[in-house]
């Protein structure tokens, strides 16, 4: 789980673009949207398109994706109980 | 019908052009084909969070026009008008990399978004929350001149105050390697110094920002008046004289009215010769100058050219990086410029001293 908990960091540092921000910048409990890393919607679609794309998870409703990217904890657990890649 | 006049001036190039109180005082000079223009430190302009989706024509598009707004002292301009020719390449490489190598599946969004060819005019109006005209002209190496000549337009007939109006194109690295393959990009390295002497098809491509504040409101730091510009899409060498003539008279104007001739030379041998039209025809006792050798070639470079003759009329003087013969004129009263590429989309821009 923490070597999981530390690609996801690696990756939505790299697809988003997060200049000046490191893997240890990120704290597992730390909110993704919002005052935490302060993602927004679109970063949101680009993170359906990385589940998808990465462990083959298809979220059909994107609401959904609201409480799976709470934190990098939540995303890890939703990731490693649904993955099929 | 009301003057037209050159408030400020901005430029990202492959030159040192970003401090406005300089005048190519610092030279670079390459020994390339293709020649990335030279960042300015962008954080100090745009905030991360909106930087980071940014590719780097959006980056140099929304720094030149900050520099061109801070420097005129405008806060809201009353319109945008961009030229593009190639718009946001890299985001569109992207876009259509990952559905050639994801099968078309997996697409995300922000490549998508940010690869249409407005996507800089709409950036700068979305930070200064510009809602007024907003318009993006995307037509080859007169890209730049048809939205210099909406902005004429507009602010002869006082339909608008102060514009915005400026030229971006960026390199992608997939269309710089297709355009050497096709040979529209010079297969060697060439000498910026000795660009003219290559004798060699293709160009040394480029990439920059452009960007002006044009008002129709006169006042002390105004570098030039805009008095016309015109589009040719297709226009034979043998006819150049008389269109040039035409534009002049059409302005009460003859060639030897003008006091310094900016040529577009890119260096390719097969098209260069649509200026020695003029260089060695009616305009040989004139002044003239050349820049791409400064700027590198690319659909807006002429905007690079427009910088210079504004930069030129305004300090009154002319770097020697630039000349291109050994007339001499002790004052620049009127500067013409004629941009060409590939032998079609001839411009002809006309400024004056203020």
């Amino acid at each position: 789980m923490e070597e999981l908990k530390q690609e996801l960091k690696a990756k939505i540092i790299d697809q988003l673009n997060l200049e000046d921000i490191n893997v240890e910048d990120i704290n597992d409990n730390d909110p993704l949207f919002g005052d935490g890393l302060g993602l927004d919607s679109i970063d949101a679609l680009e993170l359906i398109v990385m589940l998808d794309k990465d462990y083959g998870i298809k979220l059909t409703d994107p609401k959904e994706g609201r409480a799976i990217f709470e934190s990098i904890d939540v995303m890890a657990k939703y990731i490693s109980e649904h993955r099929s890649k | 019908m009301k003057p037209v006049y050159i408030h400020s001036v901005a430029s990202i190039s492959a030159q040192n052009t970003v401090d406005e109180t300089a005048f190519l005082d610092d030279l670079v000079f390459y020994e390339d084909n293709v020649l990335p223009a030279i960042d300015p430190n962008y954080k100090d302009f745009i905030p991360p969070a909106a930087a980071r989706r940014m590719a780097k024509g959006i980056k140099m598009g929304v720094v030149a026009s900050k520099l061109a707004l801070n420097q005129a002292g405008i806060d809201k301009p009353d319109a945008i008008i961009t030229g593009t020719g190639l718009g946001c390449l890299r985001d569109s490489e992207k876009f259509v990399s990952a559905i050639l190598d994801n099968n078309e599946q997996f697409l995300t969004p922000t490549p998508f978004i940010q690869s249409t060819h407005n996507t800089v005019g709409g950036q700068i109006a979305l930070e200064l929350q510009c809602k007024g005209y907003n318009f993006t002209y995307v037509h080859a190496s007169v890209s730049f001149e048809s939205a210099l000549l909406d902005a004429e337009l507009q602010l002869k007939n006082n339909e608008a105050t102060n514009i915005l109006v400026g030229g971006v194109d960026e390199l992608g690295d997939h269309t710089t390697e297709l355009f050497k393959l096709i040979e529209l990009i010079k297969t060697e390295k060439v000498s910026s110094k000795a660009l003219l002497e290559s004798q060699t098809k293709g160009v040394v491509y480029s990439e920059g920002a452009n960007f002006f504040l044009l008002t129709n409101e006169k006042d002390e730091k105004c570098y030039a008046e805009l008095i016309d510009t015109a589009i040719f899409n297709t226009l034979k060498k043998d006819n150049l004289p008389t269109a040039v003539e035409t534009f002049l008279n059409s302005n009460k104007l003859n060639p030897e009215h003008v006091d310094l001739l900016i040529c577009g030379h890119n260096g390719d041998v097969e098209h260069d010769d649509y200026y020695e039209v003029l260089t060695s025809g009616i305009f040989s006792d004139t002044q003239q100058a050349f820049y791409k050798h400064l700027s590198g070639e690319f659909h807006t470079a002429s905007g690079f050219g427009f910088w210079l003759a504004n930069k030129i009329l305004k300090t009154q003087t002319l770097p020697e990086a630039v000349k291109l013969n050994h007339v001499k004129n002790s004052e620049f009263g009127y500067v013409l410029l004629y941009n060409q590429y590939l032998g079609e989309n001839h411009s002809f821009t006309l400024l004056r001293k203020c």
